[in-house]
């Protein structure tokens, strides 16, 4: 008698994805069966976890260089047009002596999705070289990845709330610009990115080679 | 609120044969889940209000939940009622020389799109608007039938949506986007936040509540068709 500890798969059992019942592993092909109280298809792992990440991350590296470069709002007041970018929006706010928004906008803008970037990369290249080093602990950066994505938003819904205000024609108006767009992508794509990573290949790959 | 680890099943695989252990297994559903994060079988156990952990990777296995139908379907009422207010009450007004520029929640989204940014514009309604509105609406449905003992049809369909949209509610984040915007313009005018905003910080407290108070397992239990 064994002591080690037991994961589904070993015993031959699929964890619905949906409502997490646990469904006995019999069908030839699995993906074709379905979760008989959810109704959801059941997976042992998701579908293509570390080619969809990929995929989606390289998207999301490849917008996020125009998200930084291009300007995010154009400012026109009294006839001077000024084009802000995120970095310059961060240097203005502690120019003018609002520390917080300042890290505010730093953290959510530019820490948040490059950590997100970095900790994704990471993990999957770790679980490729089938590494066994601290598997808890990169379960514990896929759960901040996933929790700490959504704020990055914020610069996205600070353009939306500008440009709604600030139409007062010619005295002043504010117009979102081409990197708004972009950075709304790397904000999505980081999302689904990390929806599709699946932690628990992180601990297949040592149980397989135990 | 207690906080404790799930026992971990020691495999004895070897022994009792793959078939019969996972037979065992799949008829005491309510007690043995397998982690999201790890794939680790787990026995949860505990009383209403404790919060089970994964023993491998520490992740929340299950927090239970007391009064589960209850709860969430108050703060959810509540929500939709509260979604009235923000949606049709004044948002922002900005006042600069003259001019007084008022703007509803909405206002923004079609700014957006008269810009031609359909997408960015398409990504606020359904981040800020649509999807909570839809979580709320959904919820409602399926809980007042369940309360009545009833189940109403659709209800599984539609509980899987909802739990899978949850982190494409981003309403918190939307109220920290409105104090940006208040600082970076307090300079350029005067703000005067209107009844939408209180009401929107209220809607994003009880929106969370009426996540929180929901306890999954025991809704899937309640809608299982096999039963």
């Amino acid at each position: 008698m064994t002591s080690r500890l037991t994961s589904a798969r070993s015993v031959g059992l699929v964890s619905c994805h949906d409502c997490r019942l646990l469904v006995k592993e019999d069908s030839p092909a699995p993906g074709a069966a379905r979760c008989p109280r959810c109704g959801a298809s059941l997976h042992l792992r998701k579908p293509g976890s570390l080619a969809r990440t990929w995929a989606l991350l390289l998207a999301a590296a490849i917008m996020y260089i125009p998200a930084n470069i291009l300007p995010m709002t154009i400012t026109s007041a009294l006839g001077s047009v000024q084009a802000d970018t995120i970095m310059s929006g961060v240097i203005y706010f502690m120019h003018s002596g609002s520390w917080e928004i300042a890290a505010v906008i730093f953290i959510a803008s530019i820490f948040v999705p490059i950590a997100k970037l970095t900790i994704l990369i990471f993990l999957l290249v770790s679980v490729q070289l089938r590494s066994h080093w601290r598997p808890k602990d990169r379960t514990v950066l896929y759960r901040i990845t996933e929790l700490a994505g959504r704020w990055s938003m914020v610069d996205v819904y600070v353009v939306t709330i500008l440009v709604a205000l600030v139409k007062l024609g010619a005295v002043a108006s504010i117009e979102a610009g081409p990197a708004a767009v972009y950075f709304a992508c790397v904000v999505v794509l980081t999302m689904l990115a990390a929806e599709s990573f699946d932690p628990r290949i992180i601990w297949d790959v040592i149980e397989e080679d135990s | 609120m207690t906080l404790e680890n799930g026992n971990p099943l020691r495999g004895e695989t070897e022994d009792h044969g793959n078939v019969t252990n996972a037979a065992a297994l799949c008829e005491a559903p309510k007690r043995v889940l397998a982690c999201h994060n790890c794939d680790l079988l787990t026995e949860v156990s505990g009383p209403p209000g404790s919060t089970s952990l994964c023993p491998r990777c520490g992740a929340v296995l299950y927090r239970r939940k007391r009064n589960c139908i209850d709860r969430p379907l108050a703060f959810a009422l509540c929500g939709v009622m509260l979604f009235a207010i923000a949606l049709t009450n004044p948002f922002l007004a900005m006042k600069s020389g003259g001019f007084v520029q008022e703007s509803t929640l909405l206002t923004g989204i079609l700014e957006l799109w008269k810009q031609h940014l359909y997408g960015l514009g398409g990504l606020v309604l359904l981040t800020c608007v649509a999807i909570p509105l839809a979580q709320l609406v959904g919820l409602m449905y399926i809980l007042v039938p369940l309360r009545l003992q009833l189940c109403a049809p659709g209800s599984i369909l539609i509980f899987r949506v909802i739990r899978h949209l949850d982190s494409w509610a981003m309403m918190e984040v939307f109220l920290i986007g409105i104090l940006v915007a208040l600082v970076k313009l307090a300079k350029m005018a005067t703000i005067i936040p209107g009844i939408a905003v209180v009401a929107l910080g209220l809607l994003t407290i009880v929106m969370t509540a009426a996540m929180t108070t929901l306890d999954p397992p025991l809704m899937w239990e309640r809608l299982d068709p096999r039963r």
